[in-house]
């Protein structure tokens, strides 16, 4: 008797594991190998047909001197800036005003949602049809206005305004989610009071909305950041890291080294410096906001 | 009272600012749709013209046929059903399945592991992409299904998501069952899965778009045309040295339809899925 309740109690316990077994397995091989595994590759010289050969730290020296790489680290620090802040106060104010009875607000909330489902690939063509240079909407929209053509994403200097474009164009919607579903998470009787005390919206929206929801804040900041920074099908879509690597980012330089010249020491040494730029900018961002409370 | 009325006015000037953006702003998130639509079915004398014709004189829906027969858009179109429609059911079951167990035993190991996963939450694919392509060559998967479908079917986010859902579900109800002597799994079948209609919603949605829509792991481990994906296919389509536009934009039309039907018909889901994201933070 004994024996048998230990026996299915030994069963039991046994379970659990099983059940994550399959997961375990799977975050074992494709997340937590490849993360060690790509700290080791960055270490080595590897061309994608030979055999790694351990050069130390070679790699790292090699890209902080590099032009190319430093270009790939300003495009993605210039994208960032680009996208997060704007998609930031954007989704705020309009989740603002979808949070308030207006008309056709389900309309809306559909309108602005509904690019968050597109594919990149087809985000990414629509958009560089839309600033095509010779035929595109924008530029004939540009010359009503008396403005000159202007070569978008076949000029380096220009290249990276469509692409901060079109990823508003869905970034907007994801973020204006998150904001609405903390605004209805708010307390009505914060605003009953304040208008008590004779606050008006714009008041209200600065001294109880806005410091409401910073845990939201910080939340959405971290979360485009990482999005941004680790952003690849759009830009590739639209111009393939170009022209003269005007909108090559990091990632986008990973692809080119891991996938087009084969150096896969390379690649994995700028997915390393990537990782930890991100690590940085998060727990900065997280000290920031501790130092705040 | 004076004070009263012009605070009043200034807050209408606010809102009508206010609804002026929310206008601007949908013709933004629509109008693209609109030119998508246009160009794909514009009769192919009317697209590369200045000024654009903003009304096309006909609609030529043939075009949609005539752009799926310039590629094997039939084969792409099956390999993504297969790669999304097995990636559901898998992600959602392995991740039902391990949030059933951290939400619902002890056991040693327990935290550490759940630790190890959540750290991983932060980690993109981009990151790891390099070695995931050696692993993958040497397992054999490079340019399979296999390799499209397995790797990413743990997901952190889907985990979390599912031990904090079934972590809510009533204990009694899964004594009650383990009493009347069903086996663990048969719990997991008969009282987890049927209490969590919300969170499979959300999984399953989140799961078919991000595989629908998934790109740049295609394009690492695939180089056959046989095994393309339908965003594989549209890519190159666009690469071509002089792009038609009008079969890019019907062949997009096509591509983007799915997404668009799941979204009108579970559209809460979407809205449930990014608030809890959110909530998350």
């Amino acid at each position: 008797m004994a024996a048998t309740t230990l026996k299915r109690r030994k069963k039991i316990s046994l379970i659990p594991y099983l059940f994550i077994a399959p997961n375990m397995i799977l975050f074992l091989t494709f997340m937590i190998v490849p993360l060690f595994y790509t700290i080791y590759i960055s270490l080595t010289k590897w061309n994608i047909l030979g055999t790694p050969v351990f050069i130390g730290l070679e790699n790292y020296q090699k890209l902080l001197t590099s032009k190319v790489f430093w270009r790939s680290v300003w495009n993605t620090v210039y994208y960032t800036l680009g996208t997060v802040p704007t998609s930031m106060v954007l989704a705020l104010g309009l989740a603002v005003i979808l949070n308030k009875r207006i008309p056709f607000r389900v309309f809306f909330r559909s309108a602005l949602f509904i690019p968050v489902v597109i594919s990149m690939v087809v985000t990414g063509i629509l958009w560089s049809w839309i600033f095509n240079a010779d035929y595109g909407i924008l530029n004939y929209l540009l010359s009503l206005l008396g403005l000159d053509p202007v070569g978008w994403l076949i000029e380096p200097a220009t290249a990276m305004i469509p692409i901060i474009v079109a990823t508003l164009w869905f970034r907007v919607g994801y973020n204006m989610i998150i904001y609405l579903s903390a605004l209805q998470g708010l307390s009505p009787s914060f605003y009953e009071a304040a208008r008590v005390d004779g606050a008006n919206g714009w008041q209200q929206f600065c001294y109880i909305t806005l410091p409401l929801l910073r845990n939201t804040h910080v939340f959405v900041l971290i979360m485009s950041m990482i999005y941004s920074f680790k952003s690849f099908d759009i830009i590739y879509v639209m111009t393939g890291g170009g022209p003269a690597k005007a909108t090559t980012t990091m990632v986008q330089y990973i692809y080119e080294l891991g996938f087009q010249t084969g150096e896969m020491g390379r690649a994995s040494a700028v997915g390393v410096l990537l990782l930890l730029f991100m690590v940085a900018f998060t727990l900065l961002q997280l000290r920031g906001e501790e130092g705040a409370k | 009272m004076r004070k009263h009325r012009r605070t009043l006015d200034g807050s209408r000037v606010v809102d009508v600012f206010l609804i002026v953006l929310l206008v601007l702003f949908t013709l933004y998130t629509l109008f693209p749709f609109y030119w998508m639509i246009t160009t794909a079915l514009k009769p192919a004398s009317e697209i590369l013209v200045v000024p654009p014709k903003f009304f096309p004189s006909s609609l030529q829906f043939e075009n949609i046929p005539k752009a799926l027969s310039m590629a094997p858009f039939g084969t792409y179109f099956l390999n993504s059903s297969i790669v999304t429609v097995t990636a559901v059911i898998i992600t959602v079951f392995i991740n039902l399945l391990a949030g059933f167990s951290f939400a619902k035993y002890s056991f040693p190991g327990k935290n550490a592991l759940f630790l190890v996963v959540l750290s991983t939450l932060m980690i993109p694919m981009q990151i790891t992409m390099v070695p995931n392509f050696i692993i993958l060559s040497k397992l054999g998967w490079l340019n399979s299904l296999v390799g499209l479908i397995i790797p990413s079917c743990a997901e952190a986010f889907g985990l979390f998501l599912a031990r904090q859902f079934i972590s809510e579900i009533p204990d009694e109800l899964i004594e009650a069952t383990r009493v009347d002597g069903a086996g663990e799994l048969r719990i997991f079948f008969s009282v987890i899965v049927p209490n969590c209609h919300a969170l499979i919603g959300v999984l399953v949605i989140f799961t078919f778009m991000w595989r629908w829509n998934d790109f740049l792991w295609p394009l690492i481990v695939v180089k056959d045309q046989a095994h393309y994906t339908v965003q594989l296919g549209l890519k190159v389509m666009q690469s071509y040295q002089y792009v038609d536009w009008s079969s890019v934009m019907s062949a997009s039309l096509v591509c983007i339809l799915p997404m668009v039907v799941v979204f009108a018909c579970f559209q809460r889901f979407f809205v449930q899925g990014i608030a809890a994201s959110g909530i998350k933070g």
